[in-house]
């Protein structure tokens, strides 16, 4: 008798038993400077492209799987707008949603969460001090703990850590960081990588596979999607659970509903 | 038709709120026995562990409460599991209202790296009975476990990690729901409105 294969089901959308038929994710990502979305963003259909509330729906409604919404200002006294924020999304839109950017206690988690956050990622705090990770992990769950690097790889071939949104560079090595950070509760890890990040030419595939297949939860691939083909590479070789990009989205180069009938032809499996 | 949403310590409870107004439908969340007792449904919302969930419950009586209610009840994520006997979860003894221990996903080593615990994401549910999934647009819905409630009499959807579980769950008026419907796009606000239809 033929067996079944994985790729014989996505393609026909249909269940797939026994091997498991968790998707892979799909995740736009809108940067937030006091309550707008920053980039210029080319979308006719919604009125207010500024409005991440809009464009955040906009994208669950065309099949997003999940959104990530960064506030690039973070700033203590903006901390009330991006609260306020958070709850307008989560009235809004009917997917689960991340909110980072500027995350450092145990108290700015509980007021996101409280006004409707499914997950958070914190990434120079937690670096800074890692019992952040435990201490979140403790009160609101590992599930909800995102832990986002930015990663370069040096000319000694290794990736390296930076912090402060790339600017500042440490001598700790990406994995070991990842897998601390794992064993300290991190329940996800969101990747960038520094060097594909805006060159629209792929995923950073090594050190995402390595993430990916050394440790138990999964990672989120970040930087260098420009063409649907990267995608299938970074699920495929990358062994990434999601993968997340801005401006193809953004500027509509690509459009989700295209990117997720491209990939089910290629065999992945997602959500249509 | 009042609404009510069970309080107790455990995480979601807003979202669930959230999702109920996006489908035009007021609720409260509450834990005073009287209330859940006369309102016309009650959700059960869940996101953390389960000793600490059951302690809480035990400890302001909700746990006999709930499992005396006759209106239906819908369980969701952690509250599915709660419904259930007993969990592996810290070993707790959980309300019985599904004759069913609920167990931790554990993939063989060779797999471990691919199905990852707690399972994160959107998985498709089949085998759907009760007018609970009536004309839903999509069959993929959020997860977000690492336990889940095996097959038994009581399943009513089934979806597929690591091996086959219950997706939801079914008894007399009581319903449950391990993946968070508040979170599922059209499909989940669907089940929702078909919930409160019952």
């Amino acid at each position: 008798m033929k067996e079944a294969k994985t790729t014989d089901y996505a393609v026909a959308g249909l269940p797939i038993r026994g091997l498991g038929g968790l998707t892979k994710r799909i995740i736009p990502c809108l940067d937030i400077k006091d309550g707008r979305t920053v980039k210029g963003i080319n979308f006719e259909n919604i009125r207010d492209a500024g409005d991440p509330v809009e464009l955040g729906a906009l994208y669950a409604k065309q099949g997003a799987d999940e959104l990530v919404f960064l506030d690039i200002t973070a700033t203590v006294e903006k901390r009330k707008t991006l609260s306020e924020l958070v709850n307008r999304i989560s009235h809004k839109i009917n997917i689960p949603f991340t909110v980072g950017g500027g995350i450092s206690s145990v108290e700015d988690v509980s007021v996101l969460l409280q006004n409707g956050a499914d997950k958070i990622s914190v990434n120079t705090a937690a670096y800074k001090n890692p019992q952040l990770l435990n201490a979140l992990s403790k009160e609101f769950g590992s599930q909800c703990v995102v832990l986002a690097i930015d990663t370069k790889q040096e000319e000694d071939g290794e990736w390296y850590v930076y912090l402060n949104g790339g600017r500042t560079k440490t001598e700790t090595k990406c994995f070991d960081w990842a897998k601390e950070a794992v064993d300290r509760g991190a329940g996800e890890i969101l990747l960038t990588s520094m060097n594909n990040d805006g060159t629209k030419k792929g995923f950073a595939l090594d050190i995402t596979e390595k993430l990916s297949a050394s440790l138990p939860v999964p990672v989120i691939a970040s930087g260098g999607g420009g063409t649907m083909e990267h995608f299938t590479d970074v699920f495929e070789q990358g062994k990434a659970d999601a993968a997340l990009a801005a401006s193809i989205f953004h500027f509509k180069e690509i459009t989700i509903p295209d990117l997720k009938g491209y990939l089910r032809e290629k065999g992945v499996i997602v959500r249509i | 038709m009042v609404l009510k949403i069970v309080k107790y310590n455990a995480g979601n409870t807003q979202s669930v709120l959230f999702a109920l107004e996006r489908i035009g439908v007021q609720a409260e969340v509450t834990d005073d026995i009287e209330e859940l007792q006369f309102a016309d449904k009650v959700i059960f919302p869940g996101v953390g562990e389960a000793s600490t969930a059951m302690r809480y419950l035990r400890e302001r009586k909700l746990d006999k409460v709930i499992k005396d209610l006759k209106q239906p009840v819908l369980g969701v994520c952690l509250g599915l599991q709660l419904m259930c006997d007993s969990s592996e979860e810290n070993e707790t003894e959980c309300l019985g209202i599904f004759n069913i221990r609920v167990k931790k996903f554990t993939p063989a080593a060779k797999e471990t790296s691919t199905l990852k615990v707690p399972q994160v994401g959107w998985n498709n549910i089949y085998d759907k009975k009760t007018s609970l999934f009536s004309d839903l647009t999509s069959d993929y819905c959020y997860f977000v476990h690492s336990y889940y409630a095996p097959l038994s009499e009581n399943t009513i959807a089934t979806a597929d990690y690591v091996i086959p579980f219950s997706a939801a769950l079914n008894k007399d008026n009581f319903y449950g729901v391990q993946f968070h419907a508040e979170k599922s796009a059209d499909a989940g606000e669907k089940i929702l409105k078909n919930f409160l239809e019952l």
